[in-house]
């Protein structure tokens, strides 16, 4: 059975990327924003794991990444819940256009 | 003894007054002050006689020719190399005499203001303004540079506006006061840039170096100052006509005197002093300083000599007007310092032809008497009456017999009688006119007429015409204090026609052989009692001739009275021109251009700044999006254009 | 003697006065402090005389040098001359004057003090670097507490003018930092760029790099001591602030642009100097013509004082445009001069008007007859500042004039010309003055129940007047002091205009 070529796995992370792009730029609930950055960060590491094993087999570089990235998004998404959850708590919504205090 | 060391005592002993009283004065000395101050100017004047003894027959002399002596130097300032401002003592014939009239005048104004200040809130300030300026004036006499004489000539001129303002109450003295202060102040300008000429091509700032090297035809200074020049007349031209103008402020003339009349608003003694016996001289005695560098370049001499003329006629026609009788004295004062310019303007270098200059300064020397005896006199009146003006006097003699004698004995002096003092130098004028300029001399002897008019004019409307009684609370002539001055001044006003002023005083420091022609002083005399005998008929009795004649003279008389209009003239000049077309657009183009244009480009900035800071919505997916698309951009910089 | 004690003593009483209690305490190490500085001002100047007469004859003495940032050669250097202890001497008598006067500072006085003293500071430094990144720090040390004196103790449209003047200022040391950046790179000190203004003046910049940052330092410089058309901080600045800080502001902030101007941009710069020295002739004596009639129009003291600080710091312009070296020591003493002069000025108006409370010309008169003191202090700055002989302004003024005559060129002529003409008006704008504030009749009943001087306004009047007459009875001193700084400027610059 032939590989599955590196372009085809690079389509897929791509378009996750832009998916969560998308995700980012248009929802209004943050909750599924930080789903959007989620998937971008997905993506990546998706990219990460493909090229260590296609372009560096030898190496596990890209894994470790991988792990250090999924670990830092689990804080990340902590620290974001727990924003989120007191922007709730002050505007009763989690539209992420009510949080416009920071302008001007 | 050689006394020369302690010349240096005789300004300071007055500036060392100033400083105590000025600074304790009003406090811890006030009727004391008085005494302190009349004391230093005592021990000052001995000072200077003892000088004058030591200088003019003891030593002065070395082959029969009256040496320059600078006993005493201090560099006060290096500028450079070159140019310094030295604290000096200069002594010749020029400056000992003046050094005599100015501390003897000054003692008697002291002892004469013992009376009529007292009781004054600010005595002891009066007495150390008076000693500063005779500090200042002591010291502009001697001063050895040309820089120095410029300090002390400021330093006079404020002690003159902190006196002429003395009465700081009355709006009128304070105008007054910052009249002469301004005026002088703008003939000092012309003086200032005259002495930044003459010093930057002599390349020094020191009298004797600077006249030497000015009047040595083969020195190279000489050379670059002639053949620099401006506008066509040479710098040196310049230079000398510029200081005049300086010296031209001080000594009120035409078209600078508008200051002197107003002057009067001081306190009268102070008048006697100041503008009357020293300071206004001053411009005569710069002239004196510098007269072998103005004999040496004829053009400034005859500025000098048609502006002393003009000033001497002018004035003197404005005199026979004025009803204030200080302002008439100010007036003759103008006439007569008129009178020593354009002798200074007539004179030659030396030796016979010498005569106007030694005539200028003997008439310097007994102008000082006379004048101050008037003023002093016209004091006493002033003190008696409560007033300044002629109409509310007349027949005074018999309530002041000591004063009526010696303002009639200042007046005879002064119209130019013999054997008072104002004939003999007098004389000596008009026969260095009469040698040198005939239309000078015909324009002096006119204006020697006119003086004995107008001082006879004054004379009868003060002590005779009607009965006018004094108040009844009055106080006679005043306490001893303020007769003594008059009388040892009227003694002078008889007696110094005959001080050998020819013999001591010349411009090349030889003696001049004069000898009273009698012929020729037939001319002005008569002249001068015709003046009298006109004066007498018109007011010696109260009657309506003098309105007559003034009524037949009509827009001439009126605009005499009003002093030519001049003072309109530089009001007109000052508050329209300079402060409307000058000020008034300096300082709204500040505030609304300049300061605009910074405000302006403030709005500017916070307009652009209004403007752009909508992109700062609050919006974080705004915010991501300018990220992205920045990171897009970038990309595709690197990518397709740097590489 | 160690010249970081007159940075560290300003530096600990503004410390110490933070820990105090009431304004009683404050004051009193306020005024320790100050006066410490003041005999340390005068310590340095014995300690100077010292040194020279010991042969010691280095143009900087007292140096210290301490590495600040190795990698790119920014060193803490400092050392004095001549002209740098005469701006210290005045920095001291200006400081313990203002103390003096803000006796009875009532609304936040531990801030006040400090700050004051915290500029105070700033000011000793800048005047002691020797390495322009130092002096750069030092001259942003002195210019931010203006910004907070006048926003917070002044009057009037306080915000407005403190706005304005810390824009200005701050636009000022910008463009300084610029020509000190230039002149930074433009250095090759055995292959390091260099900062140490010493170094610098021994190596040549190239011609171009000169020409192209000597209008940013002068420039910038120059808006620090009211370059024609950059002045206008100046009025409202000074109109705004309370009396203290428009001492300090008109007798020592402006006098570091004077000083920066001749010791960064003339000094390091001197071909740039050369070439510009037209345009710097001709912006002075706008500055000082228009300054002059400017100020005849002028209705509130203060304003008046200000118009005349421009009209008279044009005067330190002219005199280090004229590149002569009488003209640059004559441009030092008007500094030295006008500083003292200045801020005598304020004081006395600041007490008339804690008096009165009004500043406007019109309303006042006769003052002589209620506050003689003041009076006399305000006629005596007057006389002072009109250039009477006797008092420091004359002596600065003429050294200046002479100074600028030895210039031949018919532009450098008409410039000393009108420069001297402006003496006039300002005699004319200060008579006016004085003769209605201060002479003629009382112009308000309620006048007669006002006070006199008490001893702390008259300590400092007593302090500045003894500066401006012992400059104006014995300028001998001063000028031998800063003759040598002045003639090391103009070796710098290569030609001797006596010489040309």
């Amino acid at each position: 059975m032939n590989e599955i070529p590196l372009s085809h796995i690079l389509f897929i992370s791509t378009a996750l990327f832009f998916i969560g792009m998308y995700g980012f730029f248009t929802r209004r609930n943050m909750i599924t924003i930080l789903m959007s950055i989620e998937l971008i960060l997905n993506s990546v590491n998706i990219n990460f794991v493909a090229f260590n094993k296609y372009l560096f087999p030898q190496n596990l570089d890209g894994v470790f990444f991988t792990i250090f990235i999924i670990s830092i998004a689990a804080a990340e998404a902590a620290v974001a819940i727990a924003i989120i959850i007191n922007l709730y708590r002050s505007l009763h919504s989690v539209d992420v256009n009510e949080t416009s205090e920071l302008k001007f | 003894m050689n006394i020369y060391p302690y010349i240096s005592l005789i300004p300071l002993i007055p500036f060392i007054a100033f400083v105590l009283l000025g600074l304790f004065g009003r406090k811890y000395l006030n009727t004391l002050s008085g005494i302190i101050g009349t004391f230093a100017l005592g021990v000052s004047a001995f000072l200077s006689l003892a000088t004058a003894y030591q200088y003019f027959f003891v030593d002065g002399k070395v082959d029969g020719v009256f040496r320059q002596m600078i006993p005493l130097k201090y560099t006060w300032l290096q500028f450079s190399s070159n140019l310094s401002i030295d604290m000096g003592i200069l002594l010749d014939p020029l400056s000992v005499m003046m050094l005599v009239v100015v501390t003897f005048v000054s003692l008697m104004v002291h002892i004469f203001s013992l009376g009529y200040m007292k009781g004054e809130e600010r005595f002891a300030t009066y007495y150390s303004f008076l000693s500063l300026f005779t500090f200042s004036m002591l010291g502009l006499v001697l001063s050895s540079n040309i820089f120095q004489i410029y300090m002390f000539w400021e330093l006079v001129g404020v002690s003159s506006f902190l006196l002429i303002g003395f009465y700081f109450e009355k709006p009128s003295a304070v105008a007054a006061a910052k009249k002469a202060f301004i005026v002088t102040r703008f003939a000092d300008l012309g003086f200032l840039i005259g002495i930044l000429i003459l010093s930057f091509h002599a390349e020094t700032l020191d009298f004797q170096t600077l006249i030497a090297r000015l009047t040595d035809p083969q020195s190279s200074q000489l050379l670059s100052i002639t053949t620099a020049s401006f506008l066509g007349v040479s710098m040196l031209t310049w230079g000398l006509v510029l200081v005049f103008a300086g010296g031209a402020g001080k000594s009120a003339m035409f078209p600078l005197h508008i200051w002197l009349p107003d002057a009067m608003e001081g306190p009268t003694p102070v008048s006697a002093l100041i503008h009357a016996a020293t300071m206004v001289v001053a411009g005569v005695f710069l002239v004196g300083r510098l007269f072998p560098v103005f004999v040496f370049d004829g053009a400034a001499l005859i500025v000098v000599t048609y502006v002393g003329a003009f000033s001497a006629l002018l004035a003197a026609i404005i005199a026979c007007t004025q009803t204030d009788i200080k302002r008439v004295l100010a007036y003759s004062t103008m006439s007569q310092i008129g009178y020593m310019m354009f002798a200074m303007g007539v004179s030659g270098k030396g030796g016979e032809e010498g005569l106007g200059y030694m005539a200028s300064m003997f008439h310097l020397f007994t102008h000082a008497f006379f004048k101050s005896l008037l003023f002093l006199g016209a004091g006493a009146v002033i003190h008696l009456v409560h007033s300044n003006d002629m109409k509310d006097m007349g027949g005074l003699r018999k309530y002041m017999p000591i004063t009526h004698i010696t303002f009639l004995i200042a007046c005879l002096a002064i119209a130019g009688i013999p054997p008072f003092a104002g004939f003999f130098s007098k004389e000596e004028i008009l026969l260095a006119a009469f040698h040198s300029n005939k239309l000078v001399f015909f324009v002096a002897l006119f204006t020697s007429g006119l003086t004995a008019f107008y001082m006879f004019r004054l004379y009868f409307s003060i002590f005779w015409n009607k009965e006018t009684k004094p108040h009844s609370d009055s106080h006679g002539e005043g306490p001893i204090s303020m007769r003594i001055p008059l009388v040892i001044l009227g003694a002078f006003a008889l007696l110094a026609g005959f001080a050998p002023i020819a013999k001591l005083v010349t411009p090349d420091g030889r003696e001049i052989e004069t000898h009273i022609d009698v012929l020729f002083s037939l001319t002005p005399v008569l002249l001068a009692i015709t003046g009298i005998l006109l004066a007498l008929r018109l007011y010696k009795k109260e009657n309506d001739i003098a309105d007559k004649i003034a009524t037949a003279f009509g827009g001439f008389y009126r605009s005499a009275f009003k002093k030519f209009y001049i003072d309109e003239l530089y009001l007109f000049v000052t508050h329209k021109i300079v402060f409307n077309l000058v000020g008034k657009p300096s300082a709204w183009i500040d505030k609304n251009i300049i300061d605009g244009m910074m405000n302006k480009l403030a709005e500017g900035t916070a307009k652009v700044s209004f403007e752009i800071k909508g992109l700062q919505s609050g919006k974080v997916q705004g915010y991501a999006l300018y990220f992205f698309l920045g990171i897009m951009g970038l990309s595709a910089l690197f990518i397709y254009i740097l590489n | 003697m160690n010249l970081n004690l007159l940075i560290l003593i300003p530096f600990i009483t503004a410390l110490v006065v933070l820990f105090c209690n009431g304004l009683k305490q404050v004051r009193t190490v306020a005024l320790l402090g100050s006066g410490l500085q003041l005999i340390l001002a005068f310590w340095l100047l014995y300690c100077f005389y010292e040194e020279r007469s010991a042969g010691n004859v280095s143009q900087m003495v007292f140096e210290y040098t301490y590495q600040w940032f190795a990698p790119l050669h920014i060193n803490f250097h400092i050392g004095v001359d001549g002209i740098s202890i005469a701006m210290i001497l005045l920095t001291a008598f200006v400081v313990i004057a203002g103390v003096l006067v803000s006796w009875s500072m009532d609304t936040l006085n531990k801030e006040f003090f400090f700050l004051l003293l915290f500029l105070s500071m700033g000011a000793y430094g800048f005047f002691m670097s020797l390495d322009l990144f130092t002096l750069f720090f030092f001259l942003e040390v002195a210019v931010i507490p203006k910004f907070l004196l006048i926003g917070i103790w002044g009057s009037g449209k306080k915000e407005y003018s403190a706005m304005k003047l810390a824009l200005m200022l701050m636009g000022g040391s910008a463009l300084v930092f610029v020509g000190l950046i230039g002149l930074y790179f433009n250095t090759n000190i055995d292959g390091f760029h260099s900062f140490d203004l010493l170094q610098i003046s021994k190596m040549k910049i190239p011609l171009d790099a000169q020409m192209l940052f000597f209008p940013f330092a002068f420039i910038g410089f120059g808006i620090f001591t009211a370059l024609f058309p950059f002045h206008t901080w100046v009025p409202d600045g000074h109109s705004s602030a309370p009396t203290a800080a428009s001492m300090f502001l008109a007798g020592i902030s402006m006098k570091l642009g004077g000083y920066g101007c001749l010791r960064v941009a003339t000094y390091l710069m001197p071909d740039a100097a050369h070439a510009y020295s037209e345009i710097i002739i001709l912006l002075s004596t706008i500055a000082i013509i228009y300054g002059a009639f400017a100020t005849l129009m002028q209705t509130d003291l203060k304003y008046i004082n200000a118009y005349s600080s421009i009209s008279h710091c044009g005067f330190v312009l002219l005199g280090i445009g004229m590149l002569t070296q009488t003209s640059i020591t004559g441009a030092v003493m008007q500094m030295v001069s006008h500083g003292l002069m200045t801020a005598l000025f304020f004081a006395a108006i600041g007490m008339i008007y804690s008096r009165t409370h009004t500043r406007m010309v019109a309303h006042l008169g006769g003052l002589l007859k209620v506050m003689p003191f003041i009076s006399s202090v305000f006629i005596i700055v007057g006389l002072c500042s009109l250039g009477l002989p006797g008092f420091s302004g004359f002596v600065a003024e003429m050294t200046i004039f002479i100074g600028s005559w030895q210039n031949p060129e018919t532009l450098y002529r008409i410039a000393t010309i009108l420069a001297c003409a402006s003496i006039v008006v300002t005699a004319v704008y200060i008579l006016r003055a004085t003769g209605k504030a201060v002479l003629g009749p009382i112009t308000d009943a309620h006048f007669n129940t006002l006070g006199d001087a008490l001893w702390n306004e008259k300590l400092a009047a007593i302090l500045l007047v003894g500066g401006i007459v012992a400059i104006g009875i014995l300028p001998f001193w001063l000028n031998d002091l800063i003759t040598p700084g002045s003639q090391q400027i103009i070796l710098q610059t290569g030609q001797n205009i006596l010489l040309k």
